[in-house]
């Protein structure tokens, strides 16, 4: 069993509707080692896009620790959480969020443009990571010159080329069809699998579960886990 | 420090070529900031012209001599004695003959008719002593020839021909019961004088009543520091007493007040305007900025902060604003400079002048564009740099 990545120590987090306070998690604990592709599933509103916030430093906790590589992060202020997740974090999500003004390898250099690397460099990053995800020969086209799937791609390529250790997903095949779903699966998977990226991955989908080493099932704030790995 | 740069510059990039998409309401801003710089610079131009042509009116080797205190040429009167006694003052040019040149002088307001509007208008009709011509330097008579003195004949500014109704060559007219013919037409250098009808001042006395009095006397002086000289002279004779001045002096004293009035409108009123510009930009910018959120959203995801975002928002609300400027710039420039218009000057007459830009007004017109742009921008693009990150989850 390799090292933890991520530890989560009794953390809660709640959201204030109004007047009204809604607990989402209560003393949650968790650990993801390194290398892990854990699959996220439950009911719609059981927190599992908060949780994905939550580990990438999008969203911070009411209370608890979450510790990555062996440091706290959850007291970061806003400009260490945007340091940390343009070095530690990749983020895919359902609708791919590309900026449709740029071509798919501006897209890609983005993260890059937070990094000390130059111009020449940030280009030879891109073309690798436009070849991991197959899309060479697509790298002048706009996003809306591409299929769904070939757009998620892009936003694979963008999540890895400035090399994080972790990428979270949210239901990135939640808007593909079966066979393309498949395809970006698979690509997940090789990544977990050849380039040791830890994988955090919510889907409705128990299809797309099976892809991940594991799978837990959040609901009512906290886990249940099958192990859907065998 | 050039990473930041990098990152302000793509975002900034990223958010112009997305302009398109807002191409309506970006250009409905555009409009109603180049109105707000076309009104600011029209008014700006105009006291321009104005001063330009008053203040550029009168030498400074010309001095004119009214009674204390009457400020302008129509609210003094000066006796026949006193004429006399000036013609005695020390640093005067002299003529030929030994006598002074001196011009005393009638001025006194008739109607005309403007061919504009077809509106009755007054014009200052100035009654000339014999040796006006010799006084006044750079007058020249562009048609016909200058009148007889003695007789009813009138000499025209070219911009009384140009702007009123009745006054070209040969034209004949009644003025104070009198028949008159117009016998020539004169070029004064787009001064205040083109703006004025000339006649013979023994003439206009015998019809006005004046008996030997006169309202303003200029003379020209052999130098202009010969002023200080001849207004001591003036206050060492109790029966002068008078406010002497160089007819520089006295008309860029004139054009203060009317120009100051026109700057004191064209602000005010400019200003106003910009109110309603900067709803419209600050409507544009907030609509491009919640357009943009999830983009933002997802920028702030991967890690850029804040500050791209904010410069982005900024650099095109600036962006905007500028070529609004420069439209109500040119557009003013290709409409207005140049453009003949006529204001009541000093004495209530009408002034003849043109609209006249220059690069500082067309400064002053770029910076009010500016801030508009600015104050338009600075409110969106705070909202853009705090976008919640959360939004790079939600669908569009
Ligand atoms: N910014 C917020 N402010 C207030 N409440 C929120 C906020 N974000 C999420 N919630 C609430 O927290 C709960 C969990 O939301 P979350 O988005 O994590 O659910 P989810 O499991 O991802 O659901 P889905 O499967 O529909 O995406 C929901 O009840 C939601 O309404
Ligand atoms: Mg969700």
């Amino acid at each position: 069993m390799s090292a933890p990545l991520i530890l989560l120590k009794g953390v809660t987090k709640s959201y204030t509707r109004g007047k009204q306070t809604v607990p989402i998690f209560e003393r949650l604990d968790m650990t993801i080692p390194t290398q892990d592709f854990v699959a996220i599933m439950g009911p719609s509103g059981s927190g599992k896009t908060t949780l994905l916030n939550l580990l990438g430093g999008i969203d911070k906790p009411s209370g608890g620790e979450i510790v990555f590589d062996g440091k706290r992060m959850d007291n970061l202020d806003e400009s260490r959480l945007a340091g940390f997740r343009a070095g530690n974090v990749g983020f895919i999500f359902q609708f791919y969020n590309l900026m449709p003004m740029l071509t798919a390898s501006q897209n890609v250099e983005l993260p890059l443009l937070l990094t000390k690397l130059g111009p020449k460099a940030r280009g030879d990053r891109v073309k690798t990571a436009l070849e991991i995800v197959g899309l060479s020969d697509r790298a002048r086209h706009k996003p809306s010159e591409l299929s769904g799937g070939q757009q998620q791609r892009v936003a694979i390529a963008r999540a890895i080329v400035s090399d994080p250790k972790l990428l979270l997903c949210d239901e990135p095949t939640g808007d593909l069809d079966r066979e393309t779903a498949g395809e970006i699966l698979s690509m997940l998977q090789t990544l977990n699998r050849d380039l040791g990226k830890t994988i955090v991955m919510v889907t409705h989908d128990p299809e797309a579960a099976r892809f991940a080493k594991r799978t837990l099932h959040l609901d009512k704030g906290h886990f249940s886990e099958k192990d859907l790995a065998a | 420090m050039g990473r930041t740069l990098t990152q302000i510059g793509t975002v900034t990039a990223m958010n112009l070529r997305s302009l398109p998409q807002r191409k309506w309401t970006s250009l409905a801003t555009v409009v109603a900031i180049a109105l707000v710089t076309g009104v600011l610079l029209a008014f700006l131009a105009m006291a321009n012209g104005f001063q330009a042509t008053v203040a550029g009116t009168g030498a400074s080797d010309v001095m004119i001599a009214m009674r204390k205190g009457s400020e302008s040429e129509i609210n003094s009167t000066l006796m026949r004695e006193q004429v006399l006694l000036l013609q005695e003052a020390p640093g005067l040019a002299k003529a030929s003959d030994g006598k002074p040149l001196m011009s005393p002088e009638l001025y006194v307001i008739v109607d005309g008719i403007k061919k504009s509007s077809g509106l009755k208008a007054n014009l200052p009709l100035r009654g000339l002593g014999p040796l006006a011509n010799e006084v006044r330097r750079g007058i020249t008579i562009v048609s016909g020839r200058m009148f007889q003195p003695g007789t009813n004949e009138l000499v025209v500014g070219r911009a009384v021909s140009k702007q009123f109704r009745g006054f070209e060559l040969g034209a004949k007219m009644r003025l104070a019961s009198q028949n008159w013919v117009v016998v020539g037409e004169f070029d004064a250098g787009g001064t205040v004088f083109e703006s004025e009808i000339w006649a013979d001042v023994a003439v206009l006395q015998g019809l006005y009543q004046r008996g030997s009095t006169v309202q303003t006397v200029r003379a020209r002086m052999t130098d202009p520091a010969n002023l200080e000289k001849i207004r001591a002279f003036s206050e060492a004779d109790p029966r002068l007493k008078l406010d002497v001045k160089s007819e520089k002096d006295f008309y860029a004293g004139q054009s203060r007040n009317i120009g100051d009035l026109i700057l004191y409108l064209g602000w005010p009123l400019a200003i106003a305007m910009s109110f309603g510009a900067l709803a419209g930009a600050l409507n544009t910018m907030f609509a491009s900025v919640d357009a943009r959120t999830r983009e933002i959203a997802t920028l702030r995801a991967i890690g850029f902060r804040g500050t791209p975002a904010f410069i982005g928002t900024m650099v095109e609300s600036l962006i905007l604003a500028a070529i609004g400027g420069l439209v109500g710039a040119v557009g003013t420039y290709l409409l207005f400079d140049g453009l003949s218009a006529a204001t009541l000057g000093g004495n209530f007459t009408q002034v003849v002048f043109s609209l006249k830009l220059s690069w500082s007004l067309v400064l002053q017109g770029l910076i009010l564009a500016l801030v508009i742009g600015v104050a338009g921008g600075v409110f969106p693009a705070w909202r853009a740099a705090r976008v919640p990150l959360l939004a790079a989850f939600k669908e569009q």
